[in-house]
């Protein structure tokens, strides 16, 4: 499977990263690349297999559905760009 | 006197019990190791005061006759690790200014424990590079070189400052984290003994997370014996990590008993890689030779799927990245972009990660979103986590079949210069991982020891792959196997 421009313009859309239209033929080379050669796991007979969703065969952990920690506003807030009255501030996003 | 710069993490935790010295002499020496090592780039951020502190507590503590293994001993801190009002970025740039309001679990226990904290240590950027080289702090510059020429080599990635620090005598241990080998590759092209634990064994609490499937952090000291001690003040369960196993914590350096008669010692055909140096063969079939004279039984055994690990590892990995690193989008911490008029919260979402990200991390953040997206979900990223079962089958096949240990190179080649691979194809440098993969894949510990010198004197190291939860065990062979090595090769200082 090779990646086209059209394809690359759509990838760097979905990771949220500005890429400029000069850029994406070489980015489309070099994911193109990066897939061949994941293309060597179509040698393998997976037919039956489970995949792999946890590492180490346990369960998770259950507990009670209640507030255990939490009320540290300020903390969170502390490394933020931009914040206004105890909320994070973002470009406005509704017109 | 001792010279402190020489010491290692026991020789220290024994003298300061008996007061040689102070843990507050120990550190102002390692403090003037760091400052007189700039040329090296290990560390991205000196902590003095921090270390003077914590020193000045543990020699309270040592005065009292409360003396925990690390009580006293200097560390730096991969720049993964969440530290508490210490610049933690991740050695990225979308990370600037970034100091949490919290502590990481292992670096918590590791001070609790009374371990000096001398500063952060450089990495590749998001722990994703095999050569330092993707840091956004400039590569870290290794101690080693190639006989007398001054070509600088890479110290390895991604915890290149952890190795290199280690390796200098900048500290007496370092953490690390390894998602594919990034603890024992770089061990091993420093000469130094690095551990990537059992997944579940260390908290990855407060470790800004790559791929959180294959991610475990471990100790990067000078013996087995040393990281014996700093992995068990490192490990145990922590309910703030949903993946961490609650199990009880071995004394791991009781293990060390160096006696390893009736071990079954399996060597994995399939790493026998065409086009392997001579010396890494050699190295390799002497590491074996020297266990089974120690009273091991070698055993020839076979891990098919090997070959498919290393492409599996690059769907797997940067699919989890994509995901784990969508939360950097200008808004909770570190870089936002500027915006021109008009321009919206999209515009600030993707500049803030085109100029935040370098160029590694945008390709695996991309190649993961392709691997996830809708009509490519199943042919690449649902087939690998398939062949990822195959290979953890692989393992758990030959240790049904009574092996104790794998013995196989840590590593390809040895360390390669800074800029050498820069035209290369990112392919090869992923092949630096090609040996150690297979580990995170199947959740395995798994432990580099230096182990020789190439032709021009540089230091090669073999890996042991233990059973899961078994380090104990892995490394009891390690430490066997350095005695036998004896291993004792320093860099010259030119720094």
């Amino acid at each position: 499977m090779s990646i086209d421009i059209k394809t690359a313009r759509k990838v760097a859309h979905l990771a949220r990263i500005e890429v400029a239209e000069d850029a994406l033929p070489p980015l489309a080379d070099a994911l193109s690349n990066i897939l061949a050669f994941m293309e060597q796991l179509n040698e393998v007979d997976i037919e039956g297999v489970e995949p792999m969703s946890s590492v180490t065969p346990m369960a998770l952990k259950r507990r009670k559905d209640e507030v255990t920690d939490g009320g540290y506003q300020a903390q969170i807030l502390a490394n933020a760009p931009d914040t206004r009255e105890g909320f994070f501030a973002v470009p406005k996003v509704v017109e | 006197m001792t010279d402190l710069s020489k010491l290692t993490i026991a020789d220290a935790r024994d003298a300061l019990r008996k007061g040689d010295f102070t843990a507050a002499e120990l550190t102002e020496q390692y403090l003037g190791a760091i400052e007189a090592a700039d040329a090296l780039n290990a560390f991205s951020t000196n902590t003095p005061e921090i270390a003077r502190a914590q020193a000045k507590a543990a020699d309270e503590r040592l005065a009292k006759g409360d003396t925990p293994d690390m009580c006293g001993i200097p560390l730096g801190i991969k720049d993964l690790f969440c530290t508490k009002g210490v610049q933690t970025q991740a050695a990225s740039h979308i990370l600037d200014g970034f100091k949490p309001e919290y502590e990481s679990t292992i670096t918590s226990q590791l001070f609790d424990a009374g371990a000096v904290m001398l500063g952060k240590l450089n990495m590749d950027e998001f722990a994703m590079g095999s050569s330092n080289e993707t840091s956004f702090y400039g590569p870290v510059t290794s101690p080693w070189r190639r006989g007398n020429h001054d070509a600088a080599l890479t110290p390895g990635g991604s915890s290149g400052g952890s190795a290199a620090a280690v390796s200098a005598d900048l500290c007496l241990g370092a953490t690390g984290t390894d998602t594919g080998g990034s603890i024992r590759q770089p061990a091993a092209f420093t000469g130094i003994v690095g551990v990537k634990p059992t997944y579940g064994r260390c908290s990855r609490w407060g470790v800004v997370a790559f791929a959180s499937s294959l991610d475990q952090a471990g100790p990067m000291v000078k013996t087995v014996r040393d990281s014996a001690i700093m992995l068990e003040a490192m490990a145990g369960h922590d309910a703030k990590d949903s993946t961490s196993a609650n199990l009880a914590v071995p004394n791991f350096e009781a293990a060390l008993t160096g006696n390893i008669k009736g071990k079954k010692i399996g060597i994995p055909k399939e790493y026998r890689l065409e086009g392997m140096p001579a010396e890494i063969e050699a190295l390799w079939a002497e590491g074996a030779d020297k266990l089974r004279d120690a009273g091991a039984e070698i055993v020839d055994i076979s891990l098919p799927h090997t070959k498919y690990a290393l492409p599996a590892y690059y769907v797997i990995a940067p699919a989890e990245a994509s995901s784990n690193l969508s939360r950097y989008d200008g808004v909770k911490y570190g870089h936002r972009a500027k915006l021109n008029a008009g321009e919206g919260v999209t515009e600030m979402y993707q500049r803030t990660r085109a100029e935040g990200f370098g160029e590694e991390v945008q390709r695996r953040v991309m190649i993961g979103a392709y691997v996830l997206s809708a009509g490519f979900y199943d042919a690449y990223y649902i087939r690998a986590q398939k062949v990822r079962t195959l290979i953890k089958q692989d393992f758990e096949k030959v240790f049904a079949e009574g092996i104790d240990q794998i013995l196989t190179p840590a590593t390809p080649s040895a360390a390669f210069g800074l800029g050498e691979m820069k035209d290369a194809d990112p392919i090869k440098m992923y092949l630096n991982d090609v040996f150690t993969v297979t580990v995170n894949l199947a959740g395995l510990p798994g432990v580099s020891v230096p182990t020789g010198l190439d032709a021009s004197g540089l230091p090669l190291g073999l890996q042991l792959i233990g059973q899961p939860w078994n380090e104990a065990d892995m490394l009891n062979t390690a430490y066997a196997l350095e005695q036998a090595s004896g291993f004792a090769a320093k860099p010259q200082q030119w720094w």
